[in-house]
């Protein structure tokens, strides 16, 4: 789990060029880390490459958060 | 030495690192051109300055497509810059969400056509008609990036094929009217990646996976296969080559079907 949410954090940093450390568990992709449409569709992308898994776009939608993302990841990949 | 040495070339599209013009760009970069890039709106300037500067240039200008004073002012100030064009890529399309989705008939309007139609086909006409001044005797060349759903019916591809059927004449017709120049025309069907442009076609992922399977080399294109692609046919070895449509899909569009290994 722990590994999972270490993962989504590189992952959400890379692509929205922040600091790690500026990346919580709580931050919101557009409001906390400043992240606009363009950005969130690449995230989803990259969360699905690193994961191999694929997001439909309904459920990428209500991604917005770092929990999100890890809640999302972690409930796929127990399938 | 790269076979793009000292050639100018103009590449608009590019919107992010997975893009089919980042990875043109990194091709031509690597066989020695000199680039410059094209953003559509003011939010997007400093994404396309960053990755310009990933090729050593600041050559960064605004152009929407859709208005024909930018299209003039963009040459204006590209002329500038640099005294000659050698190369335009045109990676340019656009139509509204909701028209990539379902029945075509059902998704169907007039206002999505004319917009799919303007964005992503008038505009590559209109670009050279613009470019022409610039390019003369310099042996330049013209590419657009096209698909499948030109010549074939594709699922949720809907008024975007139509569009892509209008760029694909219009690379015939300019080919005949820039050839008096010495300029070439050409697009490069690609397979489909995927980018943020994809991202819009619903189904997308399942499309990609599907098509692997039935493509001959059973596995999708990348934008860096495109990318050497598009600098061959941007460069003076292509020198025989216009009006062409040329495919980089992995044989997908020859093949009829694979049959599952047992």
């Amino acid at each position: 789990m722990e590994n999972i949410e270490a993962r989504v954090k590189k992952i959400v940093a890379e692509q929205l060029g922040v600091n790690e450390a500026e990346v919580k568990i709580d931050s919101s992709f557009v409001d906390d880390l400043g992240a606009d449409s363009l950005d969130t569709v690449e995230l989803v992308m990259a969360l699905e490459e690193e994961f191999e898994c694929e997001i439909p776009d309904e459920e990428a939608e209500k991604i917005t958060t770092v929990q999100q993302a890890v809640d999302y990841v972690t409930a796929h990949l127990n399938k | 030495m790269g076979f793009l040495q000292g050639k100018k070339i103009l590449i608009t599209g590019m919107i992010s690192n997975r893009s089919i013009a980042y990875g043109i760009a990194q091709a031509c970069h690597r066989e020695g051109a000199e680039l410059a890039f094209t953003y559509v709106v003011d939010k997007l300037e400093d994404r396309v300055r960053e990755m310009a500067a990933d090729f050593g240039s600041t050559q960064v200008f605004r152009c929407d497509v859709q208005n024909d004073q930018e299209i003039e002012q963009l040459f204006a100030d590209l002329g500038k810059e640099w005294d000659g064009l050698d190369g335009l890529v045109h990676a340019i399309a656009f139509a509204p969400r909701e028209s990539l989705e379902g029945d075509f008939l059902d998704a169907l309007t007039r206002e999505a056509f004319q917009t799919a139609h303007d964005v992503s086909a008038y505009s590559f006409p209109a670009l050279a008609k613009a470019a022409r001044p610039m390019m003369q005797g310099r042996n330049g060349a013209l590419l657009t990036l096209s698909y499948l759903g030109a010549v074939r019916a594709i699922p949720n591809y809907n008024v975007m094929g139509l569009a892509k059927a209008s760029l694909e004449a219009s690379v015939r017709f300019m080919a005949a009217s820039l050839g008096k120049d010495g300029i070439r025309v050409n697009a490069i069907s690609a397979g489909p990646i995927k980018t943020l442009a994809a991202a819009g076609i619903s189904g997308f992922g399942k499309l990609l996976s599907m098509a692997a399977n039935q493509s001959c080399l059973r596995r999708n294109v990348t934008t860096e296969e495109v990318g050497n692609t598009a600098a061959f046919m941007l460069s003076d070895l292509a020198s025989g080559i216009t009006g062409e449509i040329t495919y980089v899909d992995g044989g997908f569009s020859i093949n009829s079907l694979n049959v599952p290994d047992a």
